[in-house]
C-alpha cells in the first residue's frame, strides 16, 4: 500500500463529503453521516423510470443492474476495506453456477432459493479462500487472486461432463417469481424482480457500511498498522467483509444466469469480468456506494454502444476511459462532478 | 525460457522500481508484431529483427515512462494497477485493429529449423537457440547488475531512493533506463516466443497471468528467483499437461498458489 503519512491517516474521513472544520461541526457531520439525503432517492427513480422509458430493453437493463450490485459487492472490500483483488469474479462465477447447476441438475428452479444457496456456496468459498489469502498484500495478493480464479476456470473445464465446459449450461429454466409472476421475452419480469434484489442488498451494505464495523474497516484501509496498535481484530474483519462480499457477488451471479437462463466458464473471464467490475467501480467512484451504479450504468452503455460499432473500439475506449479516470479523476466521475458542483457554486456565490 | 525472458524484463520493473506493471504482456505482444512485421513484410533477417524489436521497444517504453508511469511512481498499487490494465487493453485494441484477431506465425530461417541429435534424444533447434539466448541474457544482466557502475547505482536507488538521490544519482534517468530495459526484454521474450506460443492480440493478457506468477514465485527483483520459477513452473506445465492433458493449465496455477502461500515473497524474495 500508499506509504500514508501520520497527518494523513488521521483524519479518516471518507472521501464523500467535506472535511469536517471544527470540533462541533465533526460531532455533527458523524452524527449524521448515515442519514439518508433526498438525493439518494435518485438512482432509484431513474431506474424505475428506466422501465417505462426503454420497456424493450429490459433484459438489457437487468444485465445492468447485475453489474451494479456486483460492483457493490467489489466496493465493500476495496473501497471500504482497501483490499485489491483480480479475482472478484470466482464468486460471481460460483453464484452462477451454483443456480444453473441446481436448476439443470436437480431440477431446482426456484429463482429466490436458488439466490439463498448462491449466496450461501459463495460465502462458504469467500470465507475458506479469504481465511487463506487475506494474510498477504500487495503483489502476492493480486497473483494468489488471480490464480484461485483461473484455477476454477480450469476445475470448471476439467469437470466438463458436469458443469458443461466452455459451452456451459444452455437454456435454464426457471420457476415463476413467486410461483406467479412468469417471464416474459422483454424480460419486464426479471428486471423487477432484480431490482427489489439490489434495494434490499444495497439497504444492507449502506447500514454496514454506516456501523463501527464499517469504519473500521476504514480504518484498516487508512493505517493497517495503527488498527493493529489499537487492538482491532483486522484478519477476522478482514475476512467477514470479504465473506459478506463474496456472498453479494454470488447472488450478482445468481441473478446473471437466472437473466441470461445459459451459464458459460466465461463468467470466470479476467478481462470481462474480474477487471470490468473494478473499472465499472473505479469509473464511477470506490468507497462511496453509488459509485457502482454510476459506474455499472456507464460502462454497460458505452459498451453496448461502441461494440456495436466494432469490439476493437470498445477495448480501446475501456483502457482510455481507465487511464484518464486514474490521472485526472482520482476518485470516479461523482467525486469529479461533485467537485465541479462545488466550484460552480462557488463562482455563483462571487 | 521464453518465460524466463519475459518474466525477467517484468522482474526488473516491477521487483527494482516497485511499479505494478500489468502492461508489461503487452510491450511483448508489440515485439512479438514487430518482428512478424520486420521478418513478413520487410525480409529483414531474424536476428536483425529481434535486435530491432529490442531497441525499437525500449524506445517507445521510454515515451510511456516519462508521460504516465513517472506520474504514478509513488501513487497506491491500486493506481498503478488500473492504469497498466488501461494500457494494456488499449493495446490489445490498437493491436486487433491493425492485424486482425486471428493467431500468426512466422517463418523462422533455415538455420533454426530441425533438430539437433542430443545423444539420447533429439532437441529442435529453436528450443535450443531460445535456451542459449536466455543463458547469455541472465550472464549479461547478473555482471550488469552486479559488477557495473551502473548496477551499482541502482541497488543503491532500489534500496533508499532518497539516500542515492541525495549523493548525486540521477534516479530519474536510471529508473527510465530500467524500464527501457524491462521492456526491451519483453519485446525480445515476445518475439522468441511467436514460434512456441503463436501469436495474437489477447497474448497480451493470456500470458500476463503467467508472467505475474513467475515474477511472484520467484521473488521481486531476484533474477535467481526469477529463473528457478520460470524453471520449475514450466517443468510443470509441460509435466502437468503430458501427464494428466485435461486438467491443462491447472497444475501450474496450483504449484505456484501452493509456493506463494508457503513463501508470501516468492523464493529469493526480500520479507
Amino acid at each position: 500500500m500508499a506509504a500514508s503519512s501520520p497527518s494523513e491517516a488521521a483524519q479518516m474521513s471518507p472521501a464523500a463529503t467535506d472535511p469536517p472544520v471544527t470540533h462541533a461541526q465533526a460531532i455533527a457531520y458523524l452524527a449524521g453521516r448515515h442519514r439518508f439525503r433526498t438525493i439518494e432517492v435518485l438512482p432509484w427513480v431513474l431506474a424505475i423510470a428506466a422501465y417505462f422509458v426503454f420497456p424493450d430493453r429490459m433484459t438489457f437493463g437487468s444485465q445492468v443492474l447485475v453489474m451494479v450490485l456486483f460492483a457493490l459487492s467489489l466496493d465493500l472490500i476495496l473501497g471500504y476495506a482497501g483490499i485489491i483483488t483480480l479475482g472478484h469474479a470466482a464468486f460471481f462465477g460460483i453464484g452462477a453456477y451454483t443456480v444453473g447447476l441446481l436448476a439443470s441438475r436437480l431440477s431446482w428452479s426456484e429463482p429466490i432459493s436458488g439466490l439463498v444457496a448462491a449466496a450461501a456456496v459463495a460465502a462458504l468459498a469467500g470465507f475458506a479462500s479469504g481465511a487463506l489469502l487475506l494474510r498477504y498484500r500487495g503483489l502476492t495478493l493480486l497473483v494468489l487472486t488471480l490464480a484461485t480464479t483461473t484455477m476454477l476456470q480450469e476445475l470448471g473445464n476439467f469437470y466438463k461432463d458436469f458443469t458443461g465446459g466452455y459451452d456451459g449450461i444452455p437454456g435454464l429454466e426457471f420457476a415463476p417469481l413467486f410461483g406467479r409472476f412468469d417471464y416474459d421475452l422483454y424480460g419486464h419480469t426479471i428486471y423487477l424482480y432484480t431490482l427489489g434484489v439490489l434495494f434490499v442488498l444495497f439497504l444492507m451494505v449502506r447500514r454496514i457500511v454506516y456501523s463501527p464495523f464499517g469504519q473500521a474497516l476504514a480504518g484498516i484501509r487508512e493505517n493497517v498498522a495503527r488498527m493493529h496498535a489499537i487492538g482491532s481484530p483486522v484478519h477476522g474483519r478482514l475476512l467477514a467483509a470479504y465473506t459478506i462480499s463474496a456472498a453479494i457477488a454470488g447472488v450478482a451471479g445468481a441473478l446473471f444466469t437466472e437473466t441470461n437462463a445459459v451459464v458459460t466458464l466465461g463468467v470466470f473471464d479476467f478481462d470481462t469480468y474480474s477487471a470490468a467490475v473494478m473499472v465499472m467501480l473505479i469509473l464511477g467512484g470506490a468507497g462511496r456506494l453509488y459509485g457502482a451504479f454510476a459506474g455499472a450504468v456507464i460502462y454497460m452503455v458505452l459498451q453496448d454502444y461502441l461494440s456495436k460499432l466494432s469490439p476493437a473500439f470498445w477495448q480501446f475506449g475501456v483502457g482510455l476511459l481507465l487511464v484518464v479516470t486514474v490521472l485526472f479523476a482520482r476518485n470516479g466521475l461523482l467525486d469529479l462532478f461533485e467537485r465541479i458542483g462545488a466550484r460552480m457554486r462557488q463562482w455563483v456565490r462571487r | 525460457m521464453f518465460l524466463f525472458i519475459v518474466s525477467v524484463g517484468l522482474s526488473v520493473t516491477m521487483g527494482l522500481m516497485g511499479f505494478v506493471n500489468l502492461a508489461h504482456g503487452a510491450f511483448a505482444m508489440a515485439g512479438g508484431y514487430l518482428v512478424l512485421t520486420l521478418t513478413g513484410s520487410l525480409g529483414v533477417p531474424f536476428w536483425l529483427a529481434l535486435i530491432v524489436t529490442f531497441v525499437t521497444v525500449a524506445a517507445v517504453s521510454v515515451l510511456f515512462e516519462r508521460t504516465l508511469y513517472a506520474r504514478l511512481y509513488r501513487a497506491s498499487e491500486l493506481d498503478q494497477v488500473l492504469l497498466t490494465i488501461g494500457l494494456a487493453f488499449m493495446a490489445v485494441a490498437v493491436y486487433t485493429y491493425f492485424y486482425g484477431p486471428s493467431p500468426r506465425t512466422i517463418v523462422l530461417p533455415s538455420y533454426l529449423t530441425g533438430q539437433i541429435d542430443g545423444g539420447f534424444r533429439s532437441f529442435p533447434v529453436y528450443r535450443v537457440f531460445v535456451i542459449a539466448v536466455g543463458i547469455v541474457l541472465i550472464t549479461v544482466l547478473w555482471y550488469a547488475f552486479e559488477r557495473t557502475n551502473i548496477g551499482a547505482k541502482i541497488r543503491a536507488a532500489v534500496d533508499n531512493r532518497r539516500m542515492a538521490q541525495s549523493i548525486g544519482i540521477d534516479v530519474d534517468l536510471l529508473f527510465t533506463l530500467t524500464f527501457a530495459a524491462g521492456s526491451g526484454l519483453a519485446a525480445l521474450g515476445g518475439g522468441l516466443g511467436i514460434q512456441l506460443f503463436g501469436l495474437n492480440p489477447s497474448f497480451a493478457l493470456v500470458y500476463l497471468v503467467f508472467f505475474l506468477l513467475v515474477v511472484a514465485v520467484g521473488g521481486l527483483g531476484s533474477f535467481k528467483g526469477t529463473l528457478a520459477a520460470a524453471v520449475i513452473l514450466g517443468v510443470f506445465d509441460t509435466a502437468g499437461k503430458y501427464l494428466f492433458a485435461d486438467l491443462g493449465g491447472f497444475i501450474i496455477y496450483a504449484v505456484a498458489v501452493l509456493i506463494l502461500l508457503a513463501k508470501p515473497a516468492g523464493l529469493y524474495g526480500r520479507e
